[in-house]
């Protein structure tokens, strides 16, 4: 019992004093996010010759150390594997997960943590060799197609082609770097994979214009940055500070003209920037926290060309993650 | 006067005999069969090393910066060049690696020192390496203290990471590893079931599943916001696994040792721990270096599975950065360089066992 007593006493020491810290102020007196991201996803989140994480993965973590800090530099980049990620987040080692973590209804509601939004709207898609003039996925009827093992790529291969009443021989491999070798080498026609890797596969090729990627997309992959649940100040800033980017996206606002934009009278400018009203006091942050987002990040499409698109080596359209009014389904609330 | 002339002068024996011809002659085209084989052989040899040197050194980019510089006809070393700083210090602050250095230094010049038979002191510079040099290695690696800036441990990566991961981990698991393997010969019932317990314990699951524990598992028992640095974490379940398998190796030499010679011991009065510190173990230790080495080259080559926690060691900073969208393509040639790195460090360590057997050789070896 006596034993039980002091426990007990440990335990009330410890856990009120951790339990009454919000994020944000955890965030603030750390002076830095911690942000959990994949240690090699091109595009999305790798190191370079500087040591420096590039990718739009990120860019969405220095987006909102920019809106809570201030300073998109003020972020650590903590690598985690695709198991412990969810746990990394839950246990609190990091403060917001951005590693092309698919939004599914089951990771939503059932691991204790809430996405915030879409960054990227990912599908599995397939990739053929130019010279055989394929256009469309319905011609792939027989095809030999190379997948990874163990991923819902299978699964999601396997219904399209019952679905479409067409037939293939699968070839699966363990790695990408292996059935991209297996694709150069002819072990199949196709490879099929979620598109983002598509396109980084394509440039492990020795002639990265020897193969297409097709436009079917086959599956839902929207990725996004997700945080703890029960901490709603914290869900808030994550949410808006992507929201931000592509209300600055819409507003034709980027990190080129931020600062003559901010002279603009245009009252949807004024309110993004912080000049007109306090949107960022009812989140617990600076006014000027999207002016900082866009002046030290850039708005959605300075993130999307530089890391994945027509400024980057993978050259990927804007497809479905150009704006609502532009052909695409990224849609942001107004901020006002 | 006569005879001198009768005898034939010493002459050196026939070239049939002696020397390279001869010896290709005995060994590898003695008969017809034995030299198709050889010719099969030396066709697939030279199959198998042309290309390879090709590859390697003659088609091989040298200098440059980026991909461009490469012309894909060979290897593109220019990868591994311009990441070579990543690849052995990880993201360890560019304007902090002298810190590193003086710790890299003076961990080779410890290393050495007590390699190499002729320098003096090696009982204190022995000491120093165990108790002095970890703290000094801390301090400067970790900052905090004395107005260098804090790293924190997830900046270490690399050869760094490699190498500081396998050296606690032998350093650690040698001793428990003995005590362990003491313990199980004991004849203490509580001493020697939990020694039984453990060591049992931790052979029967594999190291990935005690790593993932640790990275995984771990975190939750905890109370939020409080977190055990994922290193110390590592570093602890990669001593403890290897004790275990350390303890083992060494119970195999204790036995060899016969019952005799602790018999003597105690007959002379001498205590348990004298017993086993004087006669027992010197013998049985000396028997395990091949045990004992064998046991740390895998666990240099294991050190590579703390990837999957999100530690950068010196094969997980390659792969991230192959991953580099600037880089992508360069798989072969940064495994190489991995493949080279650990072989350095393996082949070294073999090698010097060696030498410590034929050193404490007294005549054991059959």
């Amino acid at each position: 019992m006596k034993n039980v007593r002091w426990l007990g006493l440990g335990l009330s020491i410890l856990v009120p004093t951790v339990a009454m810290a919000s994020t944000l102020e955890t965030v603030q007196n750390r002076d830095s996010v911690r942000c959990g991201v994949n240690a090699a996803q091109p595009g999305f989140s790798s190191l370079d010759d500087d040591d420096q994480y590039r990718g739009l993965d990120t860019d969405v973590c220095r987006a909102i150390a920019a809106a809570a800090l201030g300073d998109a530099t003020k972020v650590d980049f903590v690598p985690l594997d695709s198991v412990e990620r969810f746990t990394a987040l839950q246990s609190g080692e990091v403060d917001v997960l951005s590693r092309t973590t698919t939004w599914t209804s089951s990771r939503d509601t059932t691991l204790g943590m809430h996405f915030t939004g879409v960054s990227y709207y990912d599908g599995q898609a397939f990739m053929v060799a130019s010279d055989l003039g394929v256009q469309s996925a319905k011609e792939l009827d027989g095809a030999a197609v190379c997948t990874q093992s163990g991923t819902t790529s299978e699964l999601n291969l396997s219904d399209y082609f019952r679905v479409n009443g067409m037939t293939y021989d699968p070839v699966v491999f363990d790695a990408p770097e292996q059935s991209i070798a297996g694709f150069e080498a002819g072990r199949c026609d196709v490879l099929s994979s979620d598109a983002s890797q598509l396109y980084a596969q394509r440039m492990q090729l020795s002639d990265p214009d020897m193969a297409v990627v097709l436009p079917e997309i086959i599956s839902k992959e929207p990725l996004g940055p997700a945080v703890r649940q029960g901490d709603d100040q914290w869900f808030n800033i994550v949410k808006w500070s992507l929201f931000a980017m592509l209300n600055a996206e819409e507003l034709g606002v980027s990190q080129e003209n931020v600062d003559e934009q901010r002279e603009s009278e245009d009252p949807d400018v004024m309110r993004l920037l912080g000049k007109d009203g306090n949107f960022g006091e009812a989140m617990g942050i600076e006014a000027d926290w999207a002016y900082q987002i866009v002046k030290q990040v850039g708005n959605y499409a300075d993130m999307y060309d530089r890391n994945v698109g027509a400024g980057s080596e993978f050259n990927i359209a804007r497809g479905l993650n150009g704006l609502w009014n532009d052909g695409g389904i990224q849609y942001a609330p107004p901020i006002r | 006067m006569i005879h001198n002339q009768t005898i034939i002068e010493q002459r050196p024996a026939p070239s049939s005999s002696v020397g390279p011809v001869a010896w290709l002659r005995g060994n590898l085209f003695n008969g017809p069969i034995n030299t198709i084989f050889t010719l099969i052989g030396l066709y697939i040899l030279y199959l198998l090393v042309v290309p390879t040197v090709q590859w390697a050194f003659i088609n091989a980019n040298w200098v440059g910066t980026t991909r461009d510089d490469c012309s894909r006809e060979g290897a593109c070393w220019v990868f591994v060049n311009a990441r070579f700083t990543q690849f052995i210090y990880g993201l360890y602050p560019r304007t902090e690696i002298w810190r590193a250095n003086i710790v890299f230094a003076g961990f080779f010049t410890l290393i050495a020192w007590l390699a190499i038979p002729r320098l003096p002191f090696k009982r204190w510079v022995a000491v120093f390496a165990l108790v002095g040099f970890p703290v000094v290695a801390y301090v400067l690696l970790h900052g905090g203290y004395f107005d260098l800036p804090r790293v924190p441990t997830h900046r270490w990566g690399g050869l760094m990471l490699t190498l500081l991961l396998a050296t606690v981990g032998m350093v650690g698991a040698l001793p428990i590893g003995i005590v362990l393997a003491l313990g199980r010969r004991s004849n203490m019932p509580i001493v020697k079931s939990f020694c039984v317990v453990f060591i049992e314990f931790w052979r029967g699951v594999p190291l990935i599943t005690v790593l993932f524990m640790a990275s995984v598992m771990l975190p939750l028992f905890l109370p939020s916001g409080i977190s055990v640095d994922r290193l110390v974490r590592a570093l602890i379940g990669l001593t403890l696994f290897q004790s275990a398998y350390m303890a083992e190796v060494i119970r195999g030499g204790l036995q060899a040792i016969p019952k005799g010679q602790e018999e003597a011991a105690a007959a002379l009065g001498m205590t348990y721990w004298k017993r086993m510190g004087l006669i027992v173990l010197p013998q049985a230790l000396k028997m395990m270096i091949p045990g004992i080495v064998n046991t740390f080259i895998s666990l240099f080559k294991d050190t590579t599975l703390v990837m999957i926690i999100g530690l950068f060691d010196l094969l997980g900073i390659v792969q991230a950065a192959l991953s580099d969208s600037r880089w992508l393509g360069f798989s072969l040639e940064g495994y190489v360089f991995a493949a080279f790195m650990f072989w350095i460090f393996c082949f070294s360590m073999s090698r010097y066992s060696q030498y410590l057997e034929r050193k404490l050789h007294t005549g054991h070896k059959r």
